[in-house]
């Protein structure tokens, strides 16, 4: 397990660093002067000329890469325009309310999709199969921000049970998780309905494979072979595209921010692109990414620990 | 003492071009102690016999008359915990794909423990006894074998250790669903001697399902021939094999490669198919394809005794013996 790690790990960092070299060539390919941008229509030449010195954009290409690369990997994302703190302070500063939100998010799928699955798998053909299925289908065909606005708008504004807008408290754990209740839900409704249908489907599929076939021939208890026998397997390909779904997730955590007026990385890439503060959206984005490759990390590590042939694969 | 009885077992699966009647009047006996073959073409049966017994027949299944007795119980009246209850401890079973039987993300230890659960021992003791019987199935370094996962054995080892735990409860009866069928020819060998030696070890009886006449032949101490869901003949081994009462059971060892005495370009096979299970013939199941069909084969066929423990389901049979 810990060389397969290790080896998973390394792969990682080639990712990250593959991204920043994208990310850095759509940054120097987008026309028109960053300083220029950041100094407004009223600087003169000679402004501009000591921003650009400042900024490292008189630098060739490859030494503006290579400083762009070190720095990121050492935590140094430059400057924001408007007020020139440090970039990476200030991501760092809404990352926490968006990985609550995502976390949030993955576990309305995870603790209802699964059961979901598993029971509408168990039960095939049944009533409570046909509503599980219908019920999946709406959920995933519901934008996310839809939910989140009929979310609002019946329970924190007509039955008024938990609140509209912001992230509660700082310091208040209880009032913080009333408020992420409402956003959370619309991040991950579409999600319990993938992932209801993803189990189940797997399910079905392991369900008639030959050693559960053998399992039951030795009288082992349905239970035991549901959840330890069954449930193992084929709750792998789910947990790989929780993986590749945060992705998504975190785009629509965007909507979520924004509808509910949430601090989060979304709400600040939102903002940024609205001043044209481009330093800040670029290491808003390389700091999504890096999250994003480590949660798909993540996945790929509890594969690992559930299913022992991948780890022996690696 | 026998350890298995069915009786004119019938076995239904409806379908929707209507009812399939996969097993019809079956009967035959395992006796205390010994190897009853079963031999067949693919199709005739055998799975869903096992499946009978087992009671795991699919859920569009059901028994449509006859008894499976075994231990004082007629297994076509228990319930399915009672049921679950016989399986494992007391049949246990041993099926052809040694790659897919074992669980492949829960260690071999585990599996084995499992299958314990209701033996009442200490974890420990569970694993010794795990221990215990992958030596005897010749594992190497059995103790370390129990952290192991399946994929990390060969082929040969995984059905070794297949076997090991069917027979870790010690049942009263062995179902092995065609063991050596996925195994190449060396291992097939191996097997079937290892096989035997359990077998007399642990005194338990057991099925032995094949469409492997040589490996039948060399193992089994009765053979029952089945054809389209029907037995048409049974008796020992060296009876059958001798001298063959049903025409099926006639063509059938002809057609055994091993039979051949001098060099052949084709093969002898057996012309035509399986029929149609869903409409079943009320004569002879067999006559569309037997090249000895008499006015006599239009009936319904009944078990005609050739000799002690041996009978054909051949209205023919008789006049031969």
């Amino acid at each position: 397990m810990f060389s397969y790690a290790l080896k998973r790990l390394g792969l990682s960092v080639a990712i990250v660093s593959l991204a920043m070299l994208l990310l850095f060539s759509m940054i120097y390919l987008v026309p028109g002067d960053p300083a220029a941008v950041a100094l407004g229509p009223r600087a003169t030449d000679a402004m501009r000329e000591a921003l650009r010195i400042k900024m490292g954009l008189d630098q060739p290409v490859w030494v503006q890469f290579w400083n762009f690369f070190t720095g990121a990997w050492t935590g140094d994302l430059g400057r924001e325009v408007l007020s020139d703190r440090p970039v990476a302070q200030v991501v760092m500063e809404q990352l926490p309310y968006t990985l609550a939100l995502i976390a949030g998010g993955i576990s309305w799928s995870v603790a209802i999709g699964i059961p979901l699955g598993c029971w509408a798998a168990v039960k095939r053909g049944s009533w409570a199969d046909r509503i599980v299925g219908v019920l999946s289908v709406a959920v995933i065909a519901v934008p996310s921000f839809v939910i989140a606005i009929y979310a609002l708008l019946v329970f924190a504004v007509s039955l008024r049970w938990l609140p509209a807008i912001g992230a509660g408290e700082p310091g208040d754990l209880g009032d913080q998780l009333t408020h992420l209740i409402l956003p959370s839900l619309a991040v991950g409704l579409g999600w319990i309905g993938y992932i209801a249908r993803m189990v189940r489907a797997s399910m079905l599929e392991v369900l008639e494979a030959q050693h559960i076939r053998t399992a039951r021939a030795f009288g082992l208890p349905e239970n035991l072979i549901t959840f330890r026998y069954a449930l193992t397997i084929a709750i792998l390909p789910t947990v790989t595209l929780l993986g590749v779904g945060i992705g998504q997730m975190l785009s629509s955590a965007v909507f979520a921010e924004i509808v509910f007026a949430r601090p989060g990385v979304g709400k600040l890439v939102y903002d940024a692109i609205l001043t044209r503060n481009y330093p800040l959206v670029t290491g808003a984005v390389l700091v999504t990414t890096v999250l994003f490759v480590l949660i798909n990390l993540l996945a790929d590590l509890i594969v690992g620990a559930l299913d022992p042939r991948v780890r022996s694969r690696l | 003492m026998t350890v298995l009885s069915i009786t004119d077992l019938n076995v239904f699966f409806s379908t929707e071009g209507g009812d399939l009647h996969a097993l019809r009047d079956v009967s035959f006996d395992v006796p205390e102690r010994r190897i009853v073959g079963i031999v067949g073409e693919s199709g005739c049966g055998k799975s869903t016999l096992i499946n009978a017994i087992l009671g795991l027949l699919a859920d569009n299944g059901r028994v449509g008359g006859g008894g499976i007795h075994f231990e004082g119980h007629d297994l076509t009246r228990l319930g399915p915990k009672e049921m679950q209850a016989l399986r494992g401890p007391r049949i246990a079973t041993v099926f052809q794909d040694p790659m897919g039987a074992l669980n492949p993300v829960v260690s071999v230890g585990a599996q084995m423990r499992n299958i314990q659960y209701r033996s009442g021992l200490s974890r420990s003791e569970k694993d010794a006894k795990s221990v215990a019987i992958l030596q005897k199935v010749r594992i190497p370094d059995a103790g370390a074998a129990l952290a192991r996962y399946p994929h990390e054995f060969s082929g040969g080892m995984k059905q070794r250790i297949a076997i090991a735990m069917a027979l870790l409860m010690e049942p009263a009866l062995l179902i092995a669903d065609e063991p050596t069928t996925a195994l190449d020819a060396t291992l097939e060998v191996a097997t079937i001697e290892l096989l035997k030696e359990l077998q007399q070890d642990i005194g338990c009886s057991v099925l032995f399902i094949s469409h492997h006449l040589g490996v039948i032949a060399e193992l089994c101490d009765d053979v029952v021939v089945m054809y389209a869901g029907e037995v048409v003949e049974r008796g020992t081994t060296r009876q059958v094999f001798n001298n063959p009462g049903h025409p099926y059971a006639a063509r059938l060892l002809e057609c055994d490669p091993a039979r051949q005495s001098e060099r052949v370009r084709l093969l002898p096979t057996i012309p035509g198919e399986i029929p149609d299970l869903r409409h079943r013939p009320e004569g002879c199941i067999f006559a569309p394809r037997c090249d000895r069909r008499a006015p006599a084969c239009e009936a319904r066929q009944s078990e005609l005794p050739l000799q002690t423990g041996h009978m054909a389901r051949c209205a023919l049979a008789e006049a031969r013996s």
